[in-house]
């Protein structure tokens, strides 16, 4: 994902010289590296200060460029939080931010680096956009609305790298705000965003297994919500599940959870999100994952499916 | 070398000083007509913001300004307030309705109003987006420049000293902040107990800025501090103030900060600044 957002910015960049990227001490690979050397007036390095960093893109923007701003996702959001929510989104400038390690990527680093409730914090500031791509092609289709767009602050929530394409089935294109279907089906629907919808892919797959056909939907757009798609998959499945890597207060979960009860649906739901506790441990993206209850054995022995 | 705004242009001495007492009184008008309001933090910099526009920042052919102000000090905001109404870019009535429903002003500066350039109010903010607007504009090959005015308090808030570090990597020639130097935090002087504040002049040279020291309500040098710059790099003009600044219970009395004066309170405060006053 992280390469694909650098080529991505890198072909934009070079059409658009509104276009700027102001980082925080993080290094910049491949096409990043590229934009720096072919631009570097427009690639911005402010050293370790987050703060600073937000308020560059905010003055920036506000005299006419479109800047992204880009380092590790806690550092991005919770650090310089006072100059993303005043600096950005009370003024509502066409800025975006961008969170490498959604979640619990950085699963060795320790929960300093982990941005387990970071959709949940974005979202609660007006006027911010959450988005948060499955996978590297909807990274790519992220990043393009995100450098043109005008309507406000971004927060874009990426994985790493390494990320596989999961959306190669879909038949409609990505569209900001818009639920988007991943793989058609008729019995369940399984809702989730950022890399781990590929564990969607594999809970889905052991339904089939089972003889029942899931459909994965991907919820790209977390703020603003596609509040319509959601409640008519509600009311069109007789089952429902949202995975996600996200601490459960302010989570998608939740969120459906109220669509539902608001909607009056009367399918099975079932959710499954990161715990609300800081975890103790290390080892692989997986095993942080496990550890927070989102093995995908666990996930399935409380779905009925072992 | 950047080129020298014109003294003979812009200061009229007389002519400021009589702008201020005027601007101070006006606040004391809109003071009677709410319950609190942040009038010592505005009479503090009334000379440094009367300075800023009708001295350094200038103007295209058809009155609109080249140059940008940034009121990073937010609680400052009602000096500012007046001399966008007597610049007629706010008019009488959104004074008026000064802190009221159907109003556009708050007691802090809001982006997009006319003639405000950010949102401020929480401090150590404005130097951070002062320093992207001057750096946007060095990108775009203008000669546009950042004028911002900074309360003490915001030095002591470790985003500012962020935006001095990158304001000097940039070199952003084109950056001039103000510091209004009233020694006063909401619950006393910062010379009492901020010792580590000190020195002021060698800190921000240290930290790659251009500095410079003068009274803070004399115009002329507060002008020609930017004047005298050799360039190159940002500059910080350190004023020295007093908070409430021209009526005499209000200076230095930290209650002042946000409130009020009652009917002979005001009485006073206007018989003070009538002319003949500072």
């Amino acid at each position: 994902m992280r390469n694909q957002f650098a080529d991505t910015f890198y072909q934009i960049g070079r059409a658009d010289p509104r276009l700027c990227i102001i980082v925080a001490d993080i290094s910049p690979a491949g096409s990043m590296a590229k934009f720096r050397s072919d631009f570097p007036r427009r690639f911005i390095n402010t050293g370790v200060s987050e703060q600073i960093m937000i308020g560059i893109a905010a003055g920036m923007a506000q005299r006419g460029f479109r800047p992204f701003a880009y380092t590790i996702a806690t550092f991005t959001l919770y650090r310089p939080f006072e100059m993303v929510r005043d600096d950005l989104c009370y003024q509502n400038l066409p800025v975006t931010i961008v969170g490498i390690g959604g979640g619990v990527t950085y699963s060795t680093l320790g929960a300093t680096h982990h941005a387990q409730e970071d959709v949940s914090i974005a979202c609660s500031i007006p006027n911010m956009n959450v988005i948060a791509p499955c996978d590297p092609a909807e990274t790519e289709a992220a990043t393009r609305w995100c450098a043109q767009q005008e309507i406000g602050p971004v927060y874009l929530r990426l994985g790493k790298a390494g990320e596989p394409n999961l959306s190669s089935e879909a038949k409609t294109p990505w569209t900001f705000g818009k639920i988007r279907t991943l793989r058609e089906g008729h019995d369940v629907c399984i809702l989730s965003y950022g890399p781990i919808t590929k564990r969607a892919f594999e809970v889905a797959d052991r339904f089939r297994a089972r003889g029942r056909s899931a459909a994965v939907v991907s919820v790209h757009t977390l703020k603003p919500l596609d509040k319509s798609g959601i409640i008519d998959i509600l009311h069109r499945f007789a089952h429902v599940i949202v995975i996600e890597e996200c601490a459960p207060n302010g989570s998608l979960s939740m969120r459906v959870k109220e669509l539902a009860w608001e909607s009056r649906a009367v399918c099975r739901l079932d959710v499954f999100t990161l715990r609300d506790q800081f975890v103790h441990c290390y080892g692989s993206h997986d095993d942080l994952l496990a550890e927070h209850g989102l093995a995908p054995e666990r996930i399935c022995e409380q779905l009925g499916l072992n | 070398m950047l080129t020298s705004p014109s003294l003979v242009n812009g200061l009229d001495i007389d002519a400021a000083r009589k702008r201020c007492r005027r601007y101070r009184r006006r606040i004391l008008d809109i003071s009677q007509q709410v319950t609190a309001l942040h009038i010592a933090p505005a009479f503090s910099c009334a000379e440094i913001t009367d300075a800023i526009y009708n001295s350094l920042m200038r103007q295209h052919t058809d009155g609109s300004y080249r140059d940008v102000f940034m009121m990073s000090k937010g609680h400052g905001c009602m000096i500012q307030y007046v001399i966008l109404e007597d610049k007629k870019i706010l008019t009488s009535k959104d004074l008026d309705l000064y802190c009221k429903p159907g109003g556009r002003l708050g007691a802090h500066p809001d982006y997009e109003t006319p003639g405000i350039v950010a949102s401020t109010g929480s401090l150590g903010h404005g130097l951070g987006m002062a320093v992207g607007q001057a750096y946007a504009e060095q990108l775009k090959g203008s000669d546009t420049r950042i004028y911002c005015l900074m309360s003490d308090g915001e030095f002591q808030e470790g985003s500012t000293w962020e935006a001095i570090l990158m304001g000097a990597n940039l070199r952003l020639e084109n950056l001039i902040a103000f510091m209004d130097y009233n020694d006063f935090n909401s619950l006393e002087r910062i010379s009492e107990k901020q010792t580590a504040f000190y020195p002021l002049v060698p800190k921000a040279e240290a930290f790659g800025w251009e500095a410079a020291e003068v009274d803070g309500h004399d115009e002329e040098a507060i002008v020609q501090a930017v004047l005298d710059r050799r360039g190159g790099r940002p500059l910080l003009v350190v004023c020295r103030t007093t908070k409430g600044k021209g009526v005499s219970y209000m200076e230095n009395v930290p209650i002042w900060h946000y409130r009020a004066p009652n009917k002979d309170e005001y009485r006073q405060a206007i018989n003070e600044l009538s002319e003949g006053g500072i």
